[in-house]
């Protein structure tokens, strides 16, 4: 049974990101793995290895799209290539949803190449929302928006972060990527309780769930994916689990890549955390 | 309720005014000690204009919030400048590279969502500012092509391939016209670049790739230096073959007949530039077929636009 309308994928289980060190494993050995997350930017290409190494992936594998560059808060107009690109790696994938961020990146066709925070303010909401639903109509795919982590926040912001990412699903009826080690990375950042972020936001609308190591600074977390899931994540994780119900679930690990193994490992934990978990009551 | 559309456009104006502020902010070079520049375009304090719009925290001033993502800003780009360059890279220096990227995307940032597009402008740059490439302008100058050469032939567009029966079956030579696979580069140099990348790329390790996560590092720590290569022409086609990328020698009559096949000159003319200067060569005809079969088997040739 999927938890909810917008986790027709209950099923997905755990995935693992699909990168470039684990290649030659995955393709000799096969191993055993509910479904690989790829970056669609590194796919979106015309022709190459990229694409045969993926067409390879979907003959064993299930495979979902996660991109970095659609930049749904920008300002600029929606890039027509990158859509079209998209849309073409779509149809090859035949992924079940497609997630990317509830950030910006480009201003004036200069693109950062990072995926920066927005203001919370109701304009931008009613913005973001628009463009997601014009990206959904385009691509003919399920979009799920993730909560990126931050550094800095906006004199101008009119809610918490947590309300406007209701504000934006609700208003583009879309669902979402619950990013647990982002909340708790701004959540230290921008100093608020991680679990009101958890209580507060639409649960029926999670979809996927991502999962990452972080490194910490004196005076700040950085969102490094370059180490093992931390405790206080794992916590968030469960008691995400109990307010939303099984999730496909992906563990993030994109610097500093350890083996395939080791990866693995760390992947399946989040499964062994679902199922002691889900039948406890939720407390925090 | 929806707010009206006269506000809905106030709103977005806004947030663009926000975003250009930040953009402004997080892509102007670092200092020499990799910090945010204590000043703001207009010349003031840029502690002031930041915090105008960014918020300060228990532990944090605005300025060092968004100094966070002027860092990461540029440690990502330039990492993969470095990635995609490592043959300059070598033959400039650590520092030199990393002087010529901030020069470089301060000049043409990024125009594209694709990363893999970072350097497509850097060619154009180097040639308006050529000091970047003393005191080895023409070394640096065939590295950076043949390392642009290598980011297109690795995923570049392929169109479905001619056979070398389909090529000249019923064709009139002075007629015929052939295109390549626009992933194919063909390129005269000065020196043997092609050894060095492959010494270059050999000792280069893998790195992190695109996602959503950052590093916390200045650039790389300089490596030990590998010997220059020493003149020498050479003709190269960088094309792929089972997707993988190969760097291909060409003898100058067979470079000839390419590079005239791919500006467009029908296949008689093209072949008659290399026979020119072949005059002497009985056999020549015997090597022209073999080329060509070599290239059809390529899977090089495809329709002429």
């Amino acid at each position: 049974m999927p938890a909810n309308r917008f986790n027709n994928f209950t099923h997905y289980g755990i995935g693992i990101g699909l990168r470039v060190p684990h290649y030659q494993h995955i393709l000799s050995r096969k191993p055993t793995v509910d479904w690989f997350e790829i970056i669609s930017e590194n796919f979106m290409v015309d022709a190459g290895r990229p694409l045969q190494v993926l067409d390879q992936i979907l003959e064993q594998y299930r495979v979902v799209q996660h991109g970095v560059a659609m930049y749904l808060g920008s300002t600029d107009g929606l890039n027509r290539e990158h859509m079209k690109k998209l849309k073409r790696l779509v149809k090859r994938t035949n992924t079940p949803w497609l997630s990317d961020h509830l950030c910006w990146g480009s201003v004036d066709g200069r693109y950062t190449h990072d995926l920066l925070p927005l203001p919370y303010t109701f304009a931008a909401a009613a913005h973001v929302a628009q463009r997601i639903r014009e990206v959904r109509d385009y691509l003919e795919v399920p979009i799920l928006v993730e909560n990126v982590s931050s550094y800095a926040e906006f004199h101008a912001s009119e809610m918490s972060e947590w309300e406007f990412l209701s504000e934006v699903v609700e208003k583009a009826d879309a669902g979402i990527l619950l990013d647990v080690n982002n909340i708790y990375v701004s959540s230290q950042n921008h100093n608020f309780n991680p679990y009101d972020y958890l209580n507060n936001i639409p649960h029926h609308r999670v979809g996927q769930m991502h999962i990452a190591g972080h490194s910490k600074f004196e005076k700040y977390i950085l969102d490094t994916h370059d180490h093992p899931v931390l405790d206080p994540v794992w916590k968030m994780y469960a008691h995400a689990t109990k307010l939303t119900g099984a999730t496909a679930t992906l563990l993030e690990w994109d610097d500093r890549i350890p083996s395939f193994d080791e990866v693995h490992r760390e992947a399946l934990k989040a499964g062994k955390f679902c199922k002691d978990l889900l039948h406890e009551p939720v407390t925090a | 309720m929806s707010p009206s559309p006269r506000k809905h456009s106030e709103g977005v104006k806004k947030l663009r005014a926000i975003q250009r502020q930040f953009a402004t902010g997080i892509m102007r070079p670092l200092t020499a000690d990799h910090q945010m520049q204590p000043k703001w375009v207009d010349g003031k304090s840029a502690r002031k204009a930041v915090a105008a719009f960014i918020k300060p925290n228990d532990r944090l001033s605005s300025f060092d919030r968004l100094e966070i993502y002027n860092k990461q800003y540029w440690f990502r780009l330039i990492d993969c400048l470095y990635e995609d360059f490592p043959g300059l890279r070598t033959v400039m220096g650590e520092r030199r590279f990393y002087d010529l990227s901030v020069a470089y995307l301060t000049k043409y940032p990024s125009n594209t969502y694709a990363l893999r597009d970072l350097g497509n402008r850097l060619e154009k740059f180097l040639a308006r500012e050529p000091q970047w490439m003393e005191p080895h302008p023409k070394l640096a100058r065939d590295l950076l092509r043949l390392e642009w050469a290598h980011v297109v032939a690795f995923d570049g567009e392929a169109l479905p391939p001619l056979e070398i029966d389909a090529l000249l079956d019923g064709g009139d030579p002075a007629r015929l016209r052939l295109g390549f696979q626009p992933y194919i580069t063909f390129l005269a140099c000065d020196y043997p670049v092609d050894n060095f990348i492959i010494s270059v790329r050999r000792r280069e390790e893998p790195q992190g790739e695109a996602s959503n996560a950052v590093a916390e590092r200045a650039p790389r720590k300089t490596q030990k230096k590998l010997k220059l290569p020493k003149p020498e022409k050479i003709y190269l086609a960088v094309h792929r073959s089972e997707n993988s990328v190969w760097y291909k020698r060409l003898e100058p009559e067979a470079y000839l007949i390419c590079t005239g096949l791919q500006k467009g000159l029908p296949l008689q003319t093209a072949c008659e530039r290399a026979f020119r200067r072949r005059k002497a060569d009985a056999d020549f005809g015997v090597t022209l077929q073999n080329w060509f079969a070599q290239w059809a088997s390529f899977g090089w040739f495809c329709r002429a636009e």
